[in-house]
Order: C-alpha cells, then sequence, then structure tokens
C-alpha cells in the first residue's frame, strides 16, 4: 500500500537532518529503513532515543514545479518520523 | 569544469604553471580552530595512553587503502552471480561483508541502474559518501555546486560529466541525507557476455558507482 507523507514545514533552529528544499513536500514511503538514533540529539552529545526512518521518494515536478527538467524523475531521501504527516 | 577558474582574476604578474593554470598559494595559514582543536584532543588521547600514534597511522592506511576497486568488485560480482546481485540489493553492507571488505557498521544500499532507469548519488546537507567501500569522495562531490545542483538539474549535471540520457529514461536521485550511504550498481555494457570477473571489475569506474558516470564499454 502506498503511504503518502508530507514534510513538515517547521525551521527549527539546530542540527537536523531534512533539507530545507524538502519541508512542506509531499511523497511516497519507499521502504521504512528501520529505527536510529536521533541525530538531532546525537549532534550535541545528548542521549539520543531511537526515532524510525523511512526513504521518502518525492517527485521532482512536487520539488520544482515548472522549473523541473523532467517531471517524472524523482528524488529519494532519508526523513525521520517524527519530520512527516501521514496524508 | 576542470578548466573553468571563475573566482580568480588571474595575476598575470605571478604567471601560470606550464600546464596554463594559476599557481595555488602555499598554504601555511595559521591552524583553524577546529584543526587545533583535532591536534589538541589527538595529543590528549596519546598522552593518556587511550590511543597510540602507531594506531592513528594504522588507522590512516586502512582508510586510503580503501578505494573504488573495492567497490568496483562488488559490482562485477554482481553482474556475474544473479543470487549475489538479489542479496546485494536485498542488503548491501551484509553482500560486501560477505566478499571480505570490512565496511564498519556502514549501512548501505545498492541502487540498480537498468535500461529505463538510472540512479544519481549526492549528499546535499554534507558530504557522506560510501568511505568504507569507496574510499575517500572526489573534490567535486563535496561542493556546494555538485550537491545543490544534482537535486535540482541533475540532467544538466549529467550532461557535464558526458552522460546524456534519453526523456524516456526515469532519473532517481538519492540524497544521503541520514544514516544510509548509497551505491549505484550500474548497467552491465553490452558485449561483456565472456568477461571475467576480473576483466568485468576493470569496467567498472568511481564514477559510475555514484551515478554520474556508466560502467566503461570494452
Amino acid at each position: 500500500m502506498v503511504e503518502r507523507v508530507r514534510v513538515k514545514a517547521m525551521m527549527p533552529p539546530g542540527h537536523v537532518r531534512a533539507p530545507a528544499y524538502l519541508r512542506g513536500k509531499q511523497g511516497v514511503v519507499e521502504r521504512p529503513l528501520g529505527a536510529f538514533h536521533n541525530p538531532e540529539q546525537l549532534a550535541y552529545g545528548l542521549p539520543a532515543e531511537k526515532k524510525p526512518l523511512y526513504r521518502v521518494r518525492f517527485r521532482m515536478d512536487e520539488l520544482w514545479g515548472d522549473a523541473a527538467e523532467n517531471p517524472g524523475d524523482t528524488l529519494d531521501a532519508e526523513l525521520y518520523d517524527h519530520w512527516l504527516e501521514r496524508l | 569544469m576542470p578548466h573553468d577558474h571563475p573566482d580568480h582574476t588571474h595575476d598575470h604578474d605571478h604567471g601560470l604553471s606550464p600546464s596554463g593554470h594559476p599557481y595555488r598559494a602555499d598554504n601555511d595559514e595559521p591552524l583553524t580552530y577546529w584543526q587545533r582543536m583535532e591536534i589538541a584532543v589527538r595529543e590528549l588521547l596519546i598522552e593518556k595512553a587511550k590511543i597510540s600514534p602507531a594506531e592513528i597511522a594504522a588507522q590512516i592506511e586502512a582508510m586510503d587503502a580503501r578505494s573504488p576497486a573495492n567497490g568496483a568488485a562488488v559490482v562485477a560480482r554482481a553482474w556475474s552471480d544473479p543470487a549475489f546481485k538479489a542479496r546485494l540489493l536485498a542488503d548491501a553492507g551484509a553482500a560486501s561483508r560477505e566478499m571480505g571488505f570490512d565496511i564498519g557498521p556502514l549501512n548501505l544500499i545498492a541502487v540498480e541502474n537498468t535500461e529505463t532507469v538510472h540512479n544519481l548519488i549526492v549528499c546535499t546537507l554534507c558530504s557522506c559518501y560510501p568511505r568504507n567501500l569507496l574510499g575517500l569522495p572526489p573534490d567535486w562531490y563535496k561542493t556546494r555546486e555538485y550537491r545543490s545542483r544534482a537535486v535540482r538539474e541533475p540532467r544538466a549535471v549529467l550532461r557535464e560529466f558526458g552522460v546524456d540520457l534519453p526523456d524516456s529514461t526515469r532519473i532517481r536521485v538519492h540524497d544521503s541525507t541520514a544514516d544510509m550511504r548509497y551505491i549505484v550498481l550500474p548497467a552491465r555494457p553490452e558485449g561483456t557476455e565472456q568477461m571475467t570477473e576480473v576483466e568485468l571489475a576493470n569496467l567498472v569506474t568511481r564514477d559510475a558507482m555514484i551515478g554520474t558516470g556508466l560502467a566503461r564499454t570494452p
């Protein structure tokens, strides 16, 4: 089953691994990757709980609109669960 | 790209090297904050006998010994052995270890190029690269130019690398944003049916495993 998600459009300060160009964009879960220690805490030497990580696939026209070279090309990125909202 | 020097105003008083390049300034500036920090931490670890200079040298040697030849051997095995290829695509880390490559705790994903799909690897946030399998990344992989353009205009970037793909080929860009590292399994070139695994490995370039190139044709 295709799981559609949107990357939360939040802009928190500090070290995060969700690139700004993906925030607010919609994609589908390509595969779950398991749980990894949260880099947003690891980066500061804090105890880091494990968070589920997913590979999310975006269409280029979703990311770049009319500027996309080929709308059906795709971009996959790894995003932590707390950055995703289910649609 | 290699012969463009857009940021230089060529000062011809200093002349050009015999190959026509401006001389690079000597890097004898003072150490940066983080360079000093690295030296301080390293010397402390040695002083407290947590680690020896020989161990540090051995680790540097081990890192330097890793090269794209390791990845090329993995690719050639996948081309030659369908069962290995299936294991590589299911768990590239385990498949690499099975071949004897000590890749540490690396979480590796192999993505396969086919007649209709071409994969390209980038790390927009920093310079994540499967070092434990391929060795050090090329300098261009770490530039802002490659990192920003690979996700926005991958086809234009590929053309600059000499890879011109038809619109019918689906391009899949992979941004290594977190814990995974990626290697492209290039498409096996035509006319290689009779080649041995060792011969096949010679066709696999570093760029082919990043996705900015294709495997060589014999």
